[in-house]
């Protein structure tokens, strides 16, 4: 195995070339028959331009160039790397920020300043840099694909596992010491029985496109708790399950993601910014720098790699950015790993392939959108899952995809397809955020299909009746859509007492419960049990509420005690380490019951 | 040396086609010379071999495939750079057209730019003060932001940029360096020179660089002034430290423009037969915003769109908005009650603003009152609603105050003068001030140890009477 031409920009032996024809955009031609191989990554013209091979026929290669092509020249030379565009997995890769085809963006700022220049090369990953290894086999094991042989302690949070590539298999005839080692020293050499040994580094390199191979996958079983009330209580997403978070402009997309990406319990995140704002990005960089993870004390940065490819970056490199992302995702997973993507947004992903596929003069299917839209968003969602890795353990791939519908409306096609094939949806929505109610998820419109799958998880973890509690908050919330209908029509006055009560705790929900303040030390991230103690205080009230409206006493008389204001600051008042605090509501709701009796006896 | 094609292959609008040619490169310039006297520049869209196809910036009138001279220049669309060009005015490919004679640098940059490399951005902080409550208190804009105005036409978005410019900029009692750089694209000649009798009449005149592209002028040439207004933004900025505010108007003309090229070179179009790299293209201008650290300077983008038939969701602000930090959004009732500016509050947005104000910012209230303010408007839409159903005598006691506050808020905070200059003092507190109309239970978004010390119940005066105007606000 040829170790060093891992990641030297030099192609080392005869390789086959073409010579440039055409030049529109992104998209190049060579003419002839070139022999390159489709999907293959290659090099364009003097400045050496990552591209990769598109569509092949007879006399014509088409390739699609990751990097601005002006200035290119016909007649310029095209080198094959004899490699489909691939991905450097290594240690190193937490803590740090790439562009689309994992180029590390600290790395060009040092060699080319503040803009981002053409044909730049550098390394991946750092490949001077010494990790300190512990190598967990010995000379004389057997180990397959997959297995794991040493641990790099990679951040304070994360252990990175190095792990024999998938393909081989073999008896171990040396191990190196313990000791700190780069990531392309081999370290272990196996005998895989062909008569010739193999030395295995830390690196390996794997194709963006493809999946990696995996035992078997689960079932969804456990939920991916993300401190969000509406996330967590109401629709649920499973540690490797896929969810849709579509919303016009000014909804909230970008918040969302970083709140998930903030305070879920996943042990990796992998943010890819996907054709959205510079800023964003500097901003996950600069506070995510900042705050801690919760769960460890180690800054958030610890477990989180960033994929940038911003609005104004090569829309090639933008299609690519979402699969190296998930390639980086499945070899966290394949350590044993909770991995969340978050990709934001995959909208922009789609019309990449459609600018892609307009230069290519594709015949288009619904609004410009080539045809394979459909499969291509299927087999990027489906490689999420919570899987048996190769090497026995268990991880999870889970994806976030945010979805920029035109317009806002959710029937075009991107939002259309997407939702066949996540199994969570989040609909965020202009008349909450215009209201400046977030996180603007709208629980008419958003469903969650692990609901069913989790419920023994929350039943066993939570409490048996959280479940029920969750329905019975979705039943008052559907009451009341429908009972706003009537007071459009006829204003509220008119309504029964049983029903004013209904809508005026369905307002305790929405303001007290849905709501939820991202930049309230509190309220940002709220643990499983204080969501079903919000919950049980609300249905509480609203027992004892509905008591004494059964007894004939009026709403006014009820609402003139503050105890539904106190009800909906809970969010506010309860410090998530005091939960004991509620034991004083539930006796202030009876102190309530009692003066409402007294007053109007 | 260079080599001289005489003659062309083929005419097709702005496009042209000229076939042998030698060594051109893709995005190339080239120069055209007609009948031996009027000279044009075009750019290399495409390349075939020896085929390239040019889009000329001038139009291709009077050319024909006789009497052309075609040149390579060799370069890509570049433009001299000089801080000299502040007081200047250009034309929409950087030429000058003020008589005041070329520009004196050897500084030569390709206006296309490069993508700003995520982590040298400094993210924004600083908040710039308008003057205006309604995007001081609401929408506020950061330095280094990019904020369009979504207007419509007949709207007063030309008098809002321009009073956000006055008082910007001449609001600003530190030694910084400002500039603006404006750069009009298929703008009648009247907004041009209103901007230009603004910027005089404000002495500001000298620090502005103008780039006219006027509706008159050739549609190609629109596409590439954005770029060559924010390479000298960028210039200014990053090299020169100064705080450089861009004013881009009208974008709509560009992305007509886009589409009008996109259509004669036979692209399949997506939405409204705009082309698909629409979005590529305007973040390409939005993204050249903000804040290189290490560097004193910043740009700060505030283009101008009118929405087709006040659409919204039109491609060109629906794109826009997923591009932008934020919107503010003109509304053609509030204009219509002659309230300026007529500033939709609801659906305009400021991204940055959480991170700018508030304390060591603005003032601890900010965001609470601004979150309050919103949410309570949001009410007066839906009490409004109710009233051009049921009749306001109808309206529970609650519902006709929203009414009357929301009539107050539109007159009060949202209108003011066209010279008016507030302080975000005066704004904040006029802020509680209407909201002290509301009783205190019904502010929800604020906490608590805020509302002891800012809300004051205020009486209401007994002249206002609640006479709402149904339907005013497009809530739904």
């Amino acid at each position: 195995m040829n170790t060093t031409s891992l990641f030297s920009r030099e192609v080392m032996t005869l390789s086959k070339t073409g010579i440039i024809y055409g030049i529109n955009g992104p998209v190049i031609y060579l003419k002839g028959n070139t022999g390159f191989e489709m999907s293959e990554m290659v090099y364009v013209g003097k400045e050496r331009l990552v591209g990769e091979v598109i569509a092949l026929d007879k006399d014509r290669t088409t390739i699609q160039v990751y990097e601005e092509t002006s200035g290119l020249r016909p007649g310029e030379e095209v080198i094959a790397t004899g490699d489909a565009v691939s991905v450097i997995l290594a240690p190193g890769i937490l803590n740090n920020i790439f562009d689309g085809i994992e180029r590390p963006l600290e790395k060009i700022s040092e060699t080319g300043g503040a803009f981002i220049t053409k044909g730049v090369s550098v390394d991946n990953l750092d490949k001077t840099k010494k990790w300190k290894t512990h190598f967990t086999i010995k000379e004389g094991d057997y180990v397959n694909g997959g297995d794991i042989f040493a641990e790099v302690p990679e951040t304070r949070a994360i252990v990175h596992k190095c792990m024999i590539p998938p393909h081989l298999h073999g008896t171990v005839v040396s191990v190196k010491e313990d000791g700190a080692y780069t990531i392309e020293e081999p370290l272990i050499v196996i005998d895989p029985g062909t008569g010739r040994t193999v030395e295995i580094p830390m690196a390996q390199k794997w194709p963006i496109r493809t999946p990696r191979p995996v035992s078997r996958r689960f079932s969804a079983s456990v939920p991916l708790i993300t401190g969000q009330r509406i996330i967590d209580t109401m629709f649920p997403i499973a540690k490797g399950g896929t969810a849709a978070i579509p919303g016009g402009f000014g909804t909230g997309k970008t918040m969302t993601q970083h709140q998930i990406a903030k305070w879920s319990d996943a042990d990796i995140i992998i943010y890819i910014g996907c054709g959205e704002r510079g800023n964003e990005m500097t901003q996950v960089l600069e506070e995510f720098g900042e705050l801690t993870d919760p769960r460890t004390g180690n800054p958030l940065m610890d477990r989180t790699t960033l994929i940038a490819n911003t609005s104004n970056m090569p829309v090639a490199a933008r299609e690519a950015s979402i699969y190296t992302g998930l390639t980086l995702a499945e070899y966290y997973r394949d350590m044993g790993y909770d991995v969340a993507i978050m990709a934001d947004s995959t909208s922009r992903w789609a019309e990449a392939l459609r600018e892609l596929s307009g230069r290519l003069e594709e015949m288009p299917a619904e609004e410009g959108f080539p045809a394979y839209l459909a499969s291509r968003l299927s087999a990027f969602y489906e490689r999420a899952g919570m899987m048996q890795n190769l090497n026995g353990t268990k991880g999870s791939v889970s994806i976030i995809g945010a979805v920029s519908p035109q317009g806002g409306d959710f029937s075009e096609p991107v939002t259309q397809n997407t939702k066949r094939f996540v199994r969570c949806f989040w609909g965020l929505d202009k008349s909450l955020a215009y209201a400046r109610h977030f996180p603007a998820i709208h629980w008419l419109t958003s469903y969650s299909e692990y609901l069913q799958d989790l419920s023994h998880w929350y039943q066993d973890n939570v409490s048996p009746k959280f479940v029920d509690y969750r329905n019975r908050l979705m039943a008052l919330l559907n009451q009341e859509s429908s009972l706003l209908e009537i007071v459009k029509l006829i204003g509220s006055d008119v309504l029964p007492d049983d029903q004013k009560l209904i809508l005026e705790i369905a307002r305790v929900i929405r303001l007290g419960f849905l709501q939820q303040n991202a930049f309230h030390k509190d309220d940002t991230c709220v643990s499983m049990e204080k969501q079903f103690l919000m919950m049980d205080t609300i249905l509480y009230l609203y027992k004892q509420a509905r008591a004494l409206v059964t007894m004939g006493h009026p709403m006014s008389v009820l609402k003139s005690e503050p105890i539904f204001e106190r009800v909906i600051s809970i969010k506010y008042d309860v410090p998530n380490d005091r939960l004991e605090m509620f034991a004083q509501y539930r006796r202030d709701i009876d102190t309530f019951y009692q003066n409402v009796l007294e007053k109007n006896a | 040396m260079p080599i001289e094609y005489l003659g062309l292959s083929s005419i097709n609008g702005p496009l042209i086609v000229l076939e042998g040619v030698q060594d051109a490169f893709f995005d190339e310039i080239v120069e055209f010379v007609i009948n031996g006297t009027e000279r044009r520049i075009g750019r290399i869209i495409e390349l075939y071999e020896d085929k390239a196809v040019i889009q000329v910036f001038e139009g291709s009138e009077g050319m024909s495939l006789r009497n052309t001279h075609t040149r390579l220049t060799g370069h890509p669309m570049e433009i001299a750079l000089s801080k000299e060009m502040l007081g200047r005015t250009f034309n929409g490919i950087g030429q000058p057209i003020d008589d005041l004679g070329p520009i004196p640098s050897r500084l030569k940059r390709d206006v296309n730019g490069l993508p700003l490399n995520p982590v040298k951005r400094e993210y924004p902080r600083n908040y710039i003060r308008t003057g205006i409550s309604a995007i001081d208190g609401l929408t506020t804009l950061i330095r280094g932001q990019k904020l369009p105005i979504f207007s419509g036409n007949g709207l007063p978005h030309d008098q809002l940029a321009a009073q956000i410019v006055k008082q910007a900029s001449l609001g600003e009692e530190s030694g910084e360096e400002f500039a603006i750089v404006f750069a009009a694209m298929g703008v009648k000649h009247d907004v041009a020179d209103f901007f230009r009798r603004t910027f005089e009449e404000s002495g500001v005149a000298d620090h502005v660089a103008m780039f006219l592209n006027l509706a008159n002028d050739p549609v190609v040439e629109r596409l590439i002034t954005p770029k060559v207004a924010l390479t000298v933004a960028e210039y200014l900025a990053f090299e020169q430290n100064m705080h450089i505010l861009v004013i881009l108007t009208d974008m709509t003309s560009f992305a007509e423009a886009m589409r009008e090229v996109s259509s004669s070179k036979g692209e399949i179009p997506s939405r409204k037969g705009f082309p698909g790299y629409l979005y590529s293209e305007l973040a390409s201008l939005y993204e050249r915003a903000g804040i290189v650290s290490g560097v004193e300077g910043s740009v700060t983008q505030i283009p101008i769109l009118t929405m087709p038939n006040d659409d919204i969701t039109h491609p060109i602000p629906d794109l826009t908005g997923y591009i932008t930090e934020g919107q503010i959004v003109l509304d053609r009732n509030l204009n219509g009650q002659s309230i300026y500016p007529p500033i939709s509050v609801l659906p305009s947005l400021s991204r940055l603003m959480k991170d700018g104000i508030g304390e060591g910012y603005t003032r601890e209230d900010h965001q609470d009152l601004a979150n309050q303010l919103f949410s309570a408007y949001a009410k007066v839409g839906d009490a409004r609603n109710l009233a051009s159903v049921i009749g306001e005598d109808e309206l529970s006691p609650i519902d006709k105050e929203y009414l009357a506050f929301g009539k107050e808020f539109e007159e009060k905070y949202i209108g003011q003068g066209m010279e008016e200059n507030r302080t975000i003092e005066e704004t904040l507190d006029l802020g509680w001030e209407l909201l002290g109309r509301l009783p205190r239970e019904e502010l929800d978004r604020v906490n608590t140890k805020i509302l002891d010390k800012y809300y004051h119940p205020t009486k209401r005066d007994e002249g206002v009477t609640t006479s709402a105007s149904p339907g005013s606000i497009a809530n739904k």
